[in-house]
């Protein structure tokens, strides 16, 4: 029937694994909100994860942080740093963990700022919980971390308020390299601000990524922005990883409806416009997903013809299938037609 | 170009004490035309939309509503009337809407203020206006909380809301940027049918202007509290005048970047809203073509080309003045 391999897709890059996520699933209460991912971020690389708001990707972060909420659980699967499983460890082995292999900047962060403490006892603060480094020291590498991204190093005396939100948004990103971690999760980092602003962030996090060699797991909905920046791209639609590839490839040959759909949300800025139509319906109620192929009610290719395919997409969850070296894709769509 | 001008701004300006907010803002909102105002947070775009609306009082400057300066009157009956003409609807559908009241409340409560029916027909009128906006069945949704919304929904009933007083204008403030980009097109389309079907005017102010390229007409740019280049959307954006306007053209996101390894300027510089701005251009500080008159002579809104005016004085000098 089929001459395409299963999942799980290795990309094409020789740089061991960092983190590795296996079959991870999520729940909240009765809602499955990750739902068996498998996910790798190497060394080095930018990751984005991308899709509408509910699909988990903002779990995925938080499982990997090991700061899920109650009710929120780890139901299943494991969350491998370097091999080592994450999932069961003690607060205190999770605790050094967080600071000194990760860290997270998350969405609109920039009001995550003590309002009434200077910028810099800030840096202060994070570094001495984590090192032992004395205040001068610690002020010292606050100033260099704030030249790096671009903000005077005078201002580790300013208050927050007298900061722009941009600048607000780099002194988090600075103080999340403060203890020069192996993986940065930015959480929809730049959505808050405007365009500008927002390129200018991207820029500074390429540029730093290329000095530090962090790794980045880069979180958003805005599809075209991961298009230019991300090396790879993972969507996420109700809870499952439906296509992965890089960039580029995502660009020119985004395989999955949905994905596709995505893609064409965006009015272009140059060239022809025509009508758009988005993506019809919202994303389903994951305490009671759709049979089959989760995305089958709003999916443009799934239609009630009493056909086997219709029946497939119906009853059977797709799987996630290599169609191309890294690129994969989990539609019976794609495994019906073959590579 | 359609028709007279039912809403015209001329001269608007509005300080907060020290911060000029909007400062000298001229045009005007046509039946049947999308006018799309563009600028990054704190140029002052969303304090022209409150301004309109009534929201604040200029500092100086006039609102003409058919003809009649309506930007301070304040008898209860005169504002009334006129914002059952001219209707805001805001950025956060999650805001607006009262957690406690279904979507029938939300609707039915304007056509009884504004006595839009007969109290016979509300029932009848609610279930017209959610098919208008594309909420069926209506008589499902009209029983619903907002809580059992999606974000996409709450925005149309927002609209249906504005919709229900048979506003002439509609002002729009960032009414998509909280909704997932796979539901922004559905609220841009209904907005582009709504401008068709009814003639209304509206005031689209955003941040994308992928999506003022998508729905609008007209597009006015706006930096620290100044409209620097107006004109239509696909003219302006086609060949930009102004410097601030290419700046916001290079930083939207762009897959094919990635081949090209353009690079956007390091900014010099910050563009938040202008405090007591000095005489000069208030873009000068990030300006990349910046020459000596820059930073002495405020520029003018000057027409470079038909239709199509920037304050610029190197891409759109004034032919007045000789340097």
């Amino acid at each position: 029937m089929t001459t395409l391999m299963e999942a799980p897709v290795e990309p094409r890059t020789h740089k061991p694994a960092l983190l590795e996520l296996r079959e991870l699933a999520v729940e909240y209460g009765r809602a499955r909100a990750v739902d068996g991912v498998d996910l790798d971020i190497h060394e080095g690389e930018i990751l984005g994860l991308a899709g509408e708001s509910g699909c988990g990707k903002t779990t995925i972060a938080s499982a990997v942080m090991q700061i899920l909420r109650p009710p929120g659980r780890i139901a299943g699967g494991r969350v491998l740093f370097r091999g080592d499983d994450l999932v069961g460890k003690s607060a205190e082995e999770l605790r050094r963990f967080r600071w000194l292999n990760v860290s997270m900047v998350f969405q609109s962060a920039m009001n995550a700022l003590n309002p009434v403490m200077r910028v810099g006892d800030q840096f202060v603060d994070a570094m001495r919980a984590h090192e032992k480094i004395d205040k001068r020291g610690a002020l010292k590498q606050a100033e260099e971390l704030l030249e790096l991204v671009g903000i005077d190093p005078r201002r580790v005396r300013a208050y927050p308020h007298e900061l722009s939100g941009g600048m607000r948004q780099r002194v988090i990103i600075a103080i999340a390299l403060a203890l020069n971690p192996e993986l940065i999760i930015l959480d929809e980092p730049t959505t808050a601000l405007d365009v500008v602003v927002q390129r200018e962030i991207m820029q500074q996090v390429e540029a730093l990524k290329r000095d530090f060699g962090f790794a980045v797991l880069f979180i958003t909905h805005d599809v075209s922005l991961l298009l230019e920046f991300a090396d790879r791209i993972a969507i996420m639609y109700a809870g499952e990883v439906i296509e992965t590839a890089p960039a580029e490839q995502i660009a020119v040959d985004a395989r999955h409806p949905y994905t596709q759909g995505l893609l064409e949300s965006f009015p272009p800025l140059s060239g022809p416009l025509e009508r758009l139509t988005g993506i019809p319906g919202s994303p389903p109620d994951l305490r009671n997903p759709p049979s089959g192929c989760r995305f089958h009610p709003r999916c443009p290719h799934c239609r009630p013809d009493g056909s086997a395919l219709y029946a497939r997409q119906t009853t059977e969850r797709p799987v996630l299938l290599e169609v191309a070296p890294g690129h994969g894709v989990a539609c019976h769509l794609v495994e019906e037609r073959g590579a | 170009m359609s028709a007279v001008a039912p809403l015209e701004v001329r001269g608007l300006t509005k300080h907060f004490s020290r911060v000029h907010a909007v400062d000298d803002v001229s045009f005007e909102l046509r039946p049947g035309t999308i006018t799309a105002l563009v600028g990054e947070s704190g140029s002052g775009k969303s304090t022209v939309a409150r301004l309109l609306a009534r929201l604040h009082d200029p500092t100086s400057g006039s609102v003409l509503w058919e003809g009649s300066d309506v930007s301070r009157v304040r008898r209860r009956r005169d504002v009334v009337r006129y914002r059952s003409e001219v209707q805001l609807i805001f950025q956060d559908p999650f805001d607006s809407l009262n957690p406690v009241k279904t979507v029938r409340h939300h609707i039915e409560r304007p056509l009884r203020i504004h006595r839009m029916v007969p109290s016979g027909g509300v029932e009848e009128r609610v279930h017209e206006l959610l098919r208008t906006v594309g909420l069926v069945p209506p008589h499902e949704i009209a029983a619903k909380y907002p809580h059992e919304l999606s974000g996409g929904q709450r925005q149309r009933v927002s609209l249906a809301r504005v919709l229900a007083v048979e506003p002439k204008v509609i002002l729009a403030d960032e009414p998509t940027s909280m909704l997932d980009v796979s539901i922004r097109i559905g609220i841009l389309n209904l907005m582009t049918r709504l401008k068709r079907e009814q003639d209304i005017a509206f005031l689209f102010v955003t941040h994308d202007l992928a999506s003022a390229r998508y729905v609008a007409d007209d597009l006015l740019v706006m930096y620290a509290g100044q409209i620097v280049e107006r004109g239509p959307v696909e003219e302006v954006l086609a060949s930009p005048l102004h410097p601030y306007t290419r700046l916001l053209l290079a930083a939207v996101p762009d897959p094919s970047n990635r081949l090209r390894a353009e690079r956007i300027e390091e900014r010099r510089g910050v563009a938040a809203a202008a405090v007591d701005p000095p005489e000069g251009c208030r873009f000068v500080s990030r300006c990349p073509i910046a020459v000596d008159v820059c930073s002495q002579v405020t520029p003018g809104l000057v027409e470079a080309r038909p239709e199509h005016s920037a304050r610029c004085h190197v891409t759109a000098p004034d032919p007045e003045r000789t340097t």
